[in-house]
């Protein structure tokens, strides 16, 4: 580890990113914060601050229907930002990027669309054993509709998902294939590239919860040939309320609209109305303008720093965690993939997770405690919760100590 | 500072709670769950008329759940249904206001500090919230939400 000790990690200059990072500067109880909750949200760049601020400050307007200058620079910059998640996620077109309003909302777009056109009695939907509610939930309920069947890939003691036992799942009542790329409670990275082929060997399409991809791996549509990506763009550094849903375009086309209302439309009489064309179909009333904007200096702010250079200093913080963890007597770590993202989810021996997220709050230190919208991830490992630190580029080795620290404060307040 | 919360009393309830077992001949019985941490709570009451003869409980929680449920059951012994009642106001006011401790509460003062701590009142109240349905509605499960 003495290559991290240094401050500059093979050219990853940390001090220099945590500069862009305002948040990042301040106490918490006395102490500096530290702050491990990334895969909650991820703290904002100035780049992405400045373009919020500019827009409301410099070109605040409506967009796609004024002729003024404002609304055509509004407009100009709100659409940039498509452009850039096009490249962020290799697309072929922009056509094929919508804007909702996060993952969430990605996901019941097309459970709602697409789902509630083709699903019918005795089709299967496919999920698995890592899903965040918001890839089981809005599947239940169309099931629950449309007396379609939900079926559940299990997971082994690493918090791997049993491909042999997907692969059993797939017949031709499989319609859809809804997974996480990598698990929010636990880390794991889910070989989606192959999980998607199996799908669509079978015949069923498939829809990926890039959630908590998009900050830390490369992702490539095209490459992957997911028919539907989606993420968020507040995990991505951006800011709350805007993310980004893929689909291909001769889904989409066949899509009916999410919700009716204005720039969603072509032409409206009291008799008919026809619909925009892709994506706008599905981008009713006025859009959050500010929050694209602030995504799409997000993705920039994250391509200069390079993804591929941003998973290699995450690796590196999250194998010295895991051994640094792993050396707390009564610490267990829940969720050992081989392929993992930096998340550390963990349990303590005799002591809740809350009390742990008090006394290291108390340090400083952010961490997250719960189920982390994942009941059924916690009901396997017969935890009622976890601890969870997940971290980001901005993070240091020095602030693993800290959280290892932390951890013995707490073992002194509650041990005995 | 953290010692204001995790109070002597609470740490020692917390790790060797009292009446911290499950109850055959109680005649009211009710459950309660935080979904916020997937707490569960389960509450044993031996009523002799009007009067709580026992108490009990089951589950486990985080140090502030497990030392008020322990508490609780501690201060019910010997009390009316309306004095538990009250007790439960009390109690309440403690956590979420400004108030001064009332005497009536006695050791469950040392729970004055988690009025600070507005994550962690409903850790310290989901045992309160299922002895009221306990006393008021029979057997049923509440939720802290």
């Amino acid at each position: 580890m003495s290559a991290l000790s240094s401050v500059i990690w093979r050219g990853f200059d940390v001090e220099k990113v945590r500069e862009d990072f305002p948040v990042l500067r301040q106490t918490i109880h006395g102490k500096p914060l530290v702050y491990l909750d990334n895969a909650a949200t991820a703290q904002k760049p100035f780049a992405v601050i400045d373009a919020i601020r500019k827009f409301h400050e410099v070109d605040c307007a409506n967009i796609h229907r004024g002729v003024h200058e404002l609304s055509q620079r509004s407009t100009a910059a709100y659409e940039e930002t498509r452009v850039k998640a096009k490249r962020f996620l290799n697309a072929r077109s922009k056509s094929e990027v919508v804007f909702v309003r996060g993952t969430t909302e990605g996901i019941n777009l097309v459970a709602s669309t697409w789902g509630r056109k083709n699903i019918k009695e005795g089709d299967e939907i496919i999920i698995s054993a890592l899903e965040h509610h918001s890839n089981i939930v809005p599947w239940q309920m169309l099931c629950e509709e449309k007396n379609a069947k939900l079926r559940v890939i299990p997971m082994n003691d690493r918090g791997e998902l049993i491909i042999e036992e997907y692969e059993k799942l797939l017949s031709p009542r499989t319609r859809v294939l809804a997974v996480g790329h990598i698990s929010n409670a636990l880390g794991t990275i889910n070989p989606i590239r192959e999980m998607i082929e199996m799908a669509h060997r079978a015949g069923a399409l498939t829809l990926i919860d890039g959630a908590q991809a998009a900050p830390h791996v490369k992702i490539d549509v095209q490459a992957l040939d997911a028919d539907f990506y989606t993420f968020s763009g507040h995990k991505v550094f951006g800011p709350t309320g805007i993310g980004i849903l893929y689909g291909k375009k001769k889904l989409l086309e066949a899509m009916p609209p999410y919700q009716g209302g204005g720039d969603m439309i072509r032409t409206v009489t009291f008799e008919k109305t026809t619909f925009n064309e892709l994506p706008y179909k599905f981008e009713a009333g006025t859009p959050n303008i500010a929050g694209g904007i602030g995504l799409g200096a997000a993705l920039d702010y994250v391509n200069k720093l390079g993804l591929d250079q941003i998973s290699a200093y995450e690796h590196e913080l999250l194998v010295y965690g895991t051994k640094a963890l792993s050396e707390i007597p009564g610490l267990r770590i829940i969720g050992t993939a081989r392929e993992k993202a930096a998340v550390i989810s963990f349990v303590m021996e005799g002591i809740h997770p809350h009390d742990i997220g008090t006394v290291l709050d108390q340090q400083g230190i952010a961490v997250r405690t719960g189920h982390h919208c994942a009941q059924p991830v916690m009901d396997w490992f017969h935890v009622p919760a976890t601890t969870r630190a997940s971290f980001a580029f901005y993070n240091t080795i020095a602030e693993i100590d800290a959280l290892v620290t932390g951890l013995h404060k707490v073992q002194e307040v509650f041990g005995g | 500072m953290i010692d204001d919360l995790y109070q002597e009393t609470i740490l020692d309830h917390s790790k060797r709670p009292r009446n911290h077992h499950p109850m055959d001949d109680a005649n009211r019985r009710a459950e309660g769950y935080n979904p916020l941490c997937g707490d569960k709570l389960k509450l044993y009451l031996k009523l002799e008329g009007d009067i709580v003869r026992d108490a009990s409980f089951e589950g486990a929680g985080c140090a502030i759940s497990t030392a008020s449920a322990s508490l609780m059951t501690e201060s019910l012994k010997g009390k009316t249904r309306e004095e538990a009642l009250k007790l439960l106001d009390k109690f309440h006011e403690l956590l979420t206001t400004d108030t001064p401790a009332s005497h009536d509460l006695g050791k469950l003062v040392v729970f004055c500090g988690v009025r600070d701590y507005p994550a962690r009142v409903k850790c310290a109240t989901l045992a309160w919230h299922t002895l009221k349905s306990a006393l008021t509605n029979g057997d049923e499960t509440v939720t802290t939400e």
